[in-house]
C-alpha cells in the first residue's frame, strides 16, 4: 500500500532528508473526535504528530503515501487492561511482572520501574492495531494494587526503548468478595481499611516533617504506599478499583465523593445495575463487554447488555480485556468491542471506548485518542471495518513511525508454512 | 473399526506364546465388552428425550450445511426431530410450519468437543468445581457425568452462541484424568437426561506441563520422562487386565468350571477399553514433538488417539496428525499463558485443516469463548486466507460441525444439514462469520431450544431464580 508519491526525483530526494512526513490518502476517516466520518479523506503527519485531517488537505512533497483507498482509518487502539512489558510467558517465574505478592508495599508498587520493551507480546499487540496501552499491577493479596503506567507500543521500531507514555498514571485496588480476603474476609472490612488508608496518606502528607521525625501516629500502610495514594487523593491520577457488586460499587461511590477522589471502576459486571448513579458521580468504568457470566456471587447480574445500559445512561465507557485470559491478547480489544455492538451498543461509542474513552479516562487526552491536529500520530488504516474478527490493520503508525508488520508468530506461520520443504525449520 | 472378534481359542493359543511380560499390542484386539460380558457398560443411562417437534421448514436462508457446503437461498425441512431434505428446490411438505430466513443464515448447530461447563460451572467456587480430581496422576476411573450440574447457567448462555452438542471433558492435571460424556445442549433436571444417545465415552489424557506442575512436588510426574513412563505402565496393565479377562472367558468357554473373574478394577477397565476402541483417546497436547511422541505410543499399544486438545503447535506437524487421521481441536489465538503455549500462532487451525485429510477444530475450553466460537472460526479462517489457503465460510464451518463430530464419532447421528441426521439447526441473524452476528434460533432435534425473541425460550438456570426473570439476562 506504501508508495512514495514520486513527482521529481530531485524533490523526493531533498524532502526525504529532511521531513519525516506521511500521508494517509483517500481514507474512511474516522476522527472519534466528534462522531464524524471523514470520506476520501487524508491525514497529514509531520514527525511524531498530526498535522492535519480533512478532505481539503494537500499532500507534503516528499511525504510517503498511504493509499487507504477508501478503507477506514481510525487512531491507534488502548487498551487499558494490560501486562504489556511486564508479562513475557504467563505462569514462568521470571517472565511475568505483574504481581506483586509478599512485597513489604502495595500501592508503592510501580510497573514503571520494571517493564521490558523488547516483550514479543509488544509486536504481536500492534500489528493488531492498538497503538498504547495501560500496564496494570493487579496484587490479589492486598487492597490496594501498585502504580500502573501508560505506554506505547513501538519500542524496538526506532522510536527508542522507553515505552512509558506517562508513569505512575493511576492506582489500582480490588473491592469485593475476593479483595476481602486480604481484610479478613469481610467487605466492612475492606471499607475500614480503605477510609483509614485515605485518612493516613491525607495526615502523613499533612506532616512530613513530623513523619521524618517519627513524631506521627501509626500508619496501616507504609510509607512508599501512603507517598503513593497522596496524588489519588490530590486527584491528579484515577483511583482505578476492580469491582463487580453493585452494592460494592455503590460503597465506593460514596468514598470517592468523601474524600474527592477520581475513581475509575474496572470489570464492573453490575455497573448497569447502578449507572445512573455512575454518570451522576461521573465515575468512568472499564469493561469487556462479553462478560455476561455469574463467574461469581459478586456479578449474579453480569449480562450482555452492560455496554448499551451504561452508555444509555451516559457513562463513559472504555471496552478493555479485562479477564485474566487475555492477559496475553490485548489485541483481542476489537473484537469485545465488536460483540458490545451486537448487543446495542452504538458503533461510535465503542470506537470511542478503545480510543477517546481511555485516554480521557487516563488524562492523556491532550496527546492521543482522535485524529486530531496536534495529537500524537497513533494511527491505523484498516481491511475494512476496525471491529470484525476478519479484519486486521494494513499499516499501523505509532507516533509517526511505520510500523512493520511483523511479529515472532508471523515469522513462526513463515517457518513452517511449507511442511515439505527438505530445509530443516532451525535452517529456514 | 479395529474392535476384532477373536475366538477363546485363539486367545488362549496367542497367549501360550506369549508371557504376560511380553504382551503385544495384537493381544489386544480382543473385545472389551464380550470379555466383560457380565459387566453394565451403561450403568447412567442415556435418558434423553427429543422434545416434540414441529413439522417445520426455514425458507430462503444461506445455508452451511456443515460438511463444508454453501447454499443460497437455501431450503431445510425439519420433519420428526430429523433433517428430511435441504436445497434449493425441495418440496414443502403440506402442514409444514414456515419460517421466513430470507437474509439469514441457517447453519448446523456448533459441536464444542472441548467443554467443561457443568463440572466447572458458574459461580465458580471450590464447592462447584469438579474438574480435576487432583489427587492421583492416573484417576482414569472417575467419570465426568458424575460431577455435570445440568443448572449450570452457562449451558444456556451456550446455546445462545448456537452451541447444541458439547464434549464436557475432565481437566488436564493428571496422565489420565477420566471419562469424558457427550451431552445434547438441552435444559434436563438430570444429567442423564443431556446424555448424548448413543455417544462413547472419551477417556482425557493430558501430556506437558500440567502433570507436572500439580504431581511434581507430590507423587510424581516431574517430568515428561515419567509422564510418558506413566502413560506406558498404565496401558500395560491395561493389557495385563484385558489378558486376565480373555484368559477367563476363554476358560468359560472351554467349560472350565473353577474359572474365576478377575477383581474389577475401574482405572484399568476405562483404559482397556479405550485400547479396544470401545472410548475414544482424547489427550490435551500443545508441543509438536510431544504430540509425535503420543502417535507412536498409540501405535506402540495400538490404540487411536481421536483428538489432540488445544495443540498450539499442531501447525508444526499437520501431516503428521493428518496421517494418523487425529483431529486437532485448537483455539483460534490462545497463546503464551504458559511456556508450551508460546508458539501459538493465528493461522493454526487453517494450517492443520489445509494439510491432505486434516482434520481441524475449533473448541473454546470456555464459558465465555462458546458463547462466540462462530467468531473464532471467522478469526481462523481470516488468517488462513491472508496467507492464501482460499478457505471458503462452508469449510470453515465444519471445524466447528462435522469435524468435532467425526472426532467424538457421532457424526452419523448429527453434525451436519443431511437427510436423516438430527435436526441440530442454527437460524443466525446474518452473516455468522461477523462480530455483529448473533444466534436467533437453536432447534436440537428439530424442537426450538431457544429463540432470541422469546424470554421463555431462552435458559433460565435454577442457580438464577430469584435473581432475575426471564429474558433479564444474557
Amino acid at each position: 500500500m506504501r508508495t512514495l508519491l514520486v513527482l521529481t526525483a530531485a524533490l523526493v530526494w531533498s524532502f526525504a532528508a529532511n521531513a519525516d512526513s506521511i500521508a494517509i490518502i483517500n481514507g474512511t476517516v474516522h476522527t472519534v473526535a466528534d462522531g464524524s466520518v471523514l470520506n476520501n479523506a487524508t491525514v497529514v503527519i509531520e514527525d511524531d504528530k498530526i498535522v492535519a485531517v480533512g478532505v481539503d488537505v494537500y499532500v507534503p512533497i516528499g511525504a510517503i503515501v498511504i493509499d487507504a483507498g477508501g478503507r477506514p482509518v481510525t487512531p491507534g487502539l488502548m487498551n487499558v487492561v494490560t501486562k504489556m512489558g511486564l508479562l513475557e510467558v504467563g505462569q514462568v517465574s521470571g517472565a511475568d511482572d505483574y504481581t506483586s505478592v509478599g512485597a513489604p508495599f502495595s500501592a508503592g508498587f510501580d510497573v514503571s520501574a520494571g517493564l521490558n520493551p523488547d516483550s514479543v507480546l509488544i509486536p504481536v499487540t500492534r500489528v493488531d492495531g492498538v497503538t498504547r496501552a495501560v500496564t496494570v499491577p493487579s496484587a490479589f493479596g492486598s487492597v490496594f494494587w501498585g502504580l500502573g503506567a501508560i505506554v506505547h507500543l513501538g519500542t524496538g521500531t526506532g522510536l527508542g526503548d522507553d515505552m512509558v507514555v506517562k508513569a505512575r498514571a493511576a492506582q489500582y485496588a480490588g473491592f469485593g468478595g475476593r479483595a476481602a480476603d486480604a481484610m479478613g474476609g469481610t467487605r466492612g472490612g475492606l471499607a475500614v481499611f480503605m477510609r483509614q488508608a485515605f485518612d493516613d496518606a491525607l495526615h502523613y502528607d499533612a506532616n512530613r516533617r513530623n513523619f521524618d521525625q517519627n513524631r506521627t501516629r501509626d500508619y496501616v500502610l507504609h510509607q512508599l504506599d501512603l507517598d503513593a495514594l497522596v496524588p489519588v487523593l490530590e486527584g491528579d491520577i484515577p483511583l482505578v478499583v476492580t469491582v463487580n457488586r453493585a452494592s460494592d460499587m455503590r460503597v465506593l461511590v460514596g468514598l470517592a465523593e468523601e474524600y474527592n477522589i477520581r475513581m475509575v471502576f474496572s470489570s464492573a459486571r453490575e455497573a448497569w445495575k447502578v449507572a445512573d448513579d455512575l454518570a451522576a458521580a461521573e465515575i468512568g468504568v472499564i469493561i469487556d463487554p462479553s462478560n455476561n457470566l455469574p463467574t461469581s456471587f459478586d456479578n449474579v447480574y453480569a449480562t450482555l447488555d452492560n455496554a448499551k445500559r451504561l452508555y444509555d445512561a451516559g457513562v463513559k465507557i472504555a471496552i478493555a480485556t479485562t479477564s485474566f485470559n487475555d492477559y496475553n491478547n490485548p489485541r483481542n480489544v476489537t473484537q469485545i468491542a465488536g460483540v458490545g455492538v451486537a448487543n446495542g451498543l452504538p458503533f461510535d461509542a465503542a470506537l470511542a471506548a478503545i480510543t477517546r474513552n481511555p485516554a480521557e479516562l487516563f488524562g492523556v487526552d491532550d496527546e492521543y485518542g482522535t485524529l486530531e491536529v496536534g495529537k500524537d500520530a497513533d494511527v491505523v488504516v484498516w481491511e475494512g471495518d476496525p471491529l470484525e474478527v476478519t479484519v486486521l490493520p494494513t499499516d499501523v503508525i505509532i507516533k509517526g513511525k511505520v510500523m512493520p508488520l511483523d511479529s515472532r508468530q508471523i515469522r513462526l506461520r513463515d517457518r513452517y508454512r511449507d511442511l515439505s520443504d527438505p530445509e530443516p525449520m532451525q535452517f529456514r | 473399526m479395529r474392535a476384532a472378534y477373536l475366538t477363546a481359542s485363539t486367545v488362549v493359543a496367542a497367549l501360550s506364546l506369549v508371557s504376560a511380560g511380553q504382551l503385544q499390542a495384537q493381544t489386544t484386539t480382543s473385545d472389551a465388552g464380550q470379555r466383560l460380558a457380565t459387566v453394565n457398560r451403561d450403568p447412567y443411562p442415556s435418558t434423553y428425550v427429543p422434545r416434540p417437534a414441529q413439522l417445520t421448514a426455514l425458507i430462503g436462508a444461506t445455508v452451511l450445511d456443515g460438511a463444508g457446503g454453501m447454499i443460497e437461498n437455501g431450503t431445510i425441512i425439519m420433519s420428526d426431530g430429523k433433517i428430511m431434505s435441504v436445497g434449493t428446490d425441495v418440496d414443502i411438505p403440506a402442514g409444514a410450519t414456515m419460517v421466513n430466513a430470507n437474509g439469514k443464515w441457517v447453519t448446523s448447530g456448533i459441536i464444542d468437543i472441548h467443554s467443561h461447563i457443568g463440572i466447572g460451572p458458574v459461580p465458580n467456587t471450590g464447592a462447584s468445581g469438579d474438574v480435576n480430581e487432583t489427587t492421583s496422576p492416573n484417576t482414569a476411573q472417575v467419570w465426568a457425568e458424575h460431577a455435570v450440574w445440568p443448572q449450570d447457567p452457562a449451558f444456556g448462555r451456550a446455546i445462545a452462541g448456537g452451541v447444541t452438542t458439547q464434549h464436557i471433558s475432565v481437566g488436564s492435571a493428571n496422565l489420565f484424568g477420566g471419562r469424558t460424556v457427550v451431552v445434547k445442549n438441552v435444559p434436563a433436571r438430570t444429567t442423564q437426561g443431556m446424555k448424548f444417545p448413543g455417544a462413547k465415552q472419551g477417556v482425557k489424557m493430558a501430556c506437558g506441563e500440567n502433570p507436572k506442575r500439580v504431581y511434581g512436588d507430590k507423587s510424581g510426574p516431574s517430568t515428561r520422562m515419567a509422564s510418558f513412563a506413566g502413560y506406558r505402565e498404565a496401558w500395560y496393565d491395561a493389557l495385563q487386565y484385558q489378558y486376565d479377562w480373555d484368559l477367563y472367558d476363554a476358560k468359560v468357554q472351554q467349560g472350565d468350571p473353577a474359572a474365576k473373574p478377575p477383581k474389577r478394577d475401574l482405572k484399568k477397565e476405562t483404559l482397556a477399553l479405550a485400547l479396544s476402541g470401545d472410548i475414544l483417546v482424547q489427550m490435551h497436547c500443545y508441543r509438536a514433538d510431544e504430540m509425535a511422541l503420543v502417535l507412536d505410543m498409540a501405535k506402540e499399544f495400538g490404540y487411536h488417539v481421536a483428538t489432540f486438545h488445544h495443540a498450539v503447535e499442531a501447525y508444526k506437524i499437520a501431516d503428521l496428525l493428518a496421517e494418523a487421521g487425529t483431529c486437532g481441536a485448537m483455539w483460534s489465538d490462545w497463546w503464551g499463558f504458559k511456556l508450551e503455549s508460546f508458539d501459538g500462532i493465528r493461522e493454526n487451525i487453517a494450517l492443520v485443516d489445509a494439510a491432505e485429510n486434516g482434520c481441524a477444530i475449533v473448541h473454546s475450553d470456555s464459558n465465555v469463548g462458546i458463547q462466540i466460537l462462530n467468531q473464532e472460526a471467522a478469526k481462523s479462517m481470516a488468517a488462513g486466507n491472508r496467507m492464501g489457503l482460499g478457505i471458503t465460510k462452508g469449510e470453515a464451518w465444519q471445524w466447528l460441525s462435522l469435524n468435532p463430530a467425526r472426532a467424538l464419532q457421532i457424526d452419523e447421528q448429527t453434525g451436519s444439514l443431511e437427510a436423516g441426521k438430527m435436526a441440530d439447526v442454527v437460524i443466525w441473524d446474518g452473516d455468522p462469520f461477523s462480530v455483529y452476528t448473533r444466534a436467533e434460533r437453536v432447534y436440537i432435534d428439530g424442537a426450538l431450544t431457544y429463540d432470541r425473541n422469546d424470554p421463555n425460550r431462552q435458559f433460565l438456570s435454577d442457580f438464577e431464580v430469584g435473581y432475575v426473570e426471564h429474558g433479564d439476562l444474557r
